[in-house]
């Protein structure tokens, strides 16, 4: 199952980051080393086991549906990129 | 006044109580000391000014008979716990510029509890490495170095600067995280103590998210004792964090010193990896004799997945991250490029924002979840993450606490494995286990190498028995008798 050139601009693509085209090779040569090292959990037996997501047992817990903060936007645009006005200011999606 | 900085927490919350000194005496010896070592890299945002006003104000609240447990003492912590209003990066371009506007959970508690902060130390990169050299800030330097030699080694990672400020005395404890080893193996590698607690029983809430269901924030500190004091005040139930744990928090201290008498102590025959230095097996060996002496009965278990837990978390913690990091989009917070279409704006700012072993991880957790290896991969890792839990759970009828070495070698040189990411990852090998299966472990400076350099033993306990974990500990500690300190020469 190696990694070619195809799959990781397919992958960076996905995970919305730009690859420069010379490193390509490098990177699929990179996350091959990685995989293949990762191929020796096909030896543990996991027939009938269930997968463990959380270490916590317990189920999430329920909170009262209120706010508890809010009403501050120049608190939550504080860090923004652009803003104006309280507003965030993103580049324009829809023509 | 650099003999203040030489206490350990314990002694110097004594000294402050008796009116030895004050919370404003010992802070400023320790910005002396921090801008004495800027050398070594450890902070990479001081913020004396503010260390001060808090002093000044625990010095305040002391007068008027209202000390909490941590009142006065100066801490530094990781930058990757939120600072309200102080600049926090996790050690990336990405949040260069991050200003929070809210106080991590476990941050506000040490300030409730009275403690004054120093400023912020480095990391890797989103707590992603072991050696620090993934900062973007550079690495930190350990502040041991191999005897006779100047050569600059690494003080593990990811908590790297918080175990070269304790080591250093450039503060009297750290906060610090652990999503594989990031508190353990750098405590090992400079000759402090740091404790990963259970799962669960430090909020997560405004820590910078790396894997969500590995992190955990823990202290390193001097000695056992001051790990307890802070760990004390670090852990609690938060409503903000879905998974913290509703369970009592008790006096860590209390289980310091305690006998160790009749407990069952593990010893896992799958720790002893290849090329391990003979040092290290010793140092193991001495540890199973200082707790036979102390009255433990000694057992041999085995963790038959063990040599699993890494690639196993090589898959988890990707795939987790791939998902935490998908948040840095250039639009809310943090860095934006430009682009010609919002894709290439998203693509130029990640690209530009992120470093090289942040990338790698996000591209191998996108490809195990992606359409096609998700069960291959993602589920297959959860299954053997299932059966490394289950290899505990059967340790655990047969013993109360398991003993095994940090990591599988001393400090080694900055640069020496930075061209080989999976030497890299072996680093955790000892660790890795217990933040798979949620349990809480903790390393302690047990001896030094021949090239006078510190190495760690690590204490497995329980889910939720941080108690047996600092009693065994606490034995460790006073039979080994390490008192071994770095020369300064930064």
């Amino acid at each position: 199952m190696a990694i070619d050139a195809a799959t990781v601009r397919k992958v960076a693509r996905l995970a919305r980051i730009a690859e420069p085209e010379e490193r390509i090779e490098a990177l699929a040569q990179e996350l091959n080393g990685i995989m293949a090292w990762i191929e020796q959990l096909a030896e543990v037996d996991t027939d009938g086991c269930e997968p463990l997501t959380s270490v916590v047992a317990a189920g999430l817990p329920m909170r009262e549906d209120v706010v508890t903060m809010g009403g501050d936007p120049a608190r939550v645009t504080s860090n923004a990129p652009k803003s104006v006005n309280n507003f965030f200011v993103v580049p324009k999606v829809v023509e | 006044m650099s003999a203040l900085t030489k206490l350990t927490l314990a002694s110097a919350l004594d000294g402050l109580a008796k009116r030895e000194f004050t919370s404003v005496e010992l802070t400023k010896a320790h910005v002396e000391a921090v801008e004495a070592a800027r050398g070594l890299n450890a902070y990479i945002l001081e913020t004396p000014e503010k260390a001060l006003d808090m002093a000044a104000k625990s010095d305040a609240r002391r007068a008027l008979g209202e000390a909490g447990p941590l009142e006065g003492a100066p801490l530094g912590v990781k930058d990757l716990f939120c600072t309200e209003g102080v600049r926090t990066t996790a050690c990336s371009k990405i949040l260069e510029n991050f200003i929070p506007t809210y106080e991590s959970t476990v941050t506000s508690q040490l300030w409730r509890d009275g403690a004054v902060m120093l400023g912020k130390l480095n990391l890797d990169q989103f707590a992603m490495g072991s050696s620090n050299e993934t900062s973007y800030f550079g690495p930190v330097t350990n502040p041991w170095r191999a005897q006779g030699s100047n050569k600059a080694l690494t003080p593990g990672g990811s908590s790297g600067g918080s175990a070269a400020a304790v080591a250093a005395d450039l503060c009297l404890g750290a906060t610090a995280t652990d999503t594989g080893g990031s508190i353990r193996q750098p405590a090992a590698f400079t000759g402090t103590v740091g404790i990963k607690p259970t799962y669960g029983r430090c909020s997560r809430w405004g820590v910078v998210a790396f894997a969500s269901s590995l992190d955990q924030a823990g202290p390193i500190a001097k000695t056992v004792e001051d790990a307890a004091l802070l760990l004390t005040s670090m852990a609690g139930h938060d409503p903000k964090d879905s998974t913290s744990l509703d369970v009592p928090v008790p006096d860590f201290t209390q289980f310091v010193g305690k006998s160790v008498k009749g407990l069952r102590i593990g010893i896992p025959k799958e720790y002893r990896v290849d090329n391990m230095p003979a040092e290290i097996e010793k140092l193991w060996a001495d540890g199973v004799a200082w707790l036979k002496d102390a009255g433990c009965e000694i057992v041999d278990i085995s963790l038959p997945h063990t040599k699993y837990a890494l690639p196993a978390y090589y898959i988890v913690a990707p795939a987790e991250a791939s998902s935490n990091l998908a948040r840095y989009d250039g639009m809310r917070y943090g860095l934006r490029e430009d682009g010609a279409t919002l894709t290439e704006i998203y693509e130029n700012t990640r690209a530009s924002g992120f470093g090289d072993e942040v990338k790698r991880r996000i591209l191998i957790g996108t490809y195990v979840l992606s359409h096609g290896y998700y069960d291959a991969y993602y589920l297959k890792a959860l299954k053997v993450r299932r059966r490394i839990a289950e290899d505990f759970d059967k340790a655990w009828e047969k013993c109360d606490a398991i003993l095994t070495p940090t990591a599988p070698s001393a400090a080694f040189g900055l640069g020496e494995n930075s061209n080989d990411p999976i030497a890299m990852y072996l680093n955790d090998v000892f660790t890795v286990t217990t933040n798979l299966a949620g349990l809480p472990g903790l390393s302690l400076p047990a001896g030094l190498d021949a090239n006078g350099l510190p190495l760690g033993l690590q204490i497995i306990g329980k889910p939720l028995d941080e108690a047996t974990v600092f009693s065994v500990a606490g034995a460790v500690e006073k039979a080994a008798g390490f008192s071994g300190k770095a020369e300064k020469w930064w």
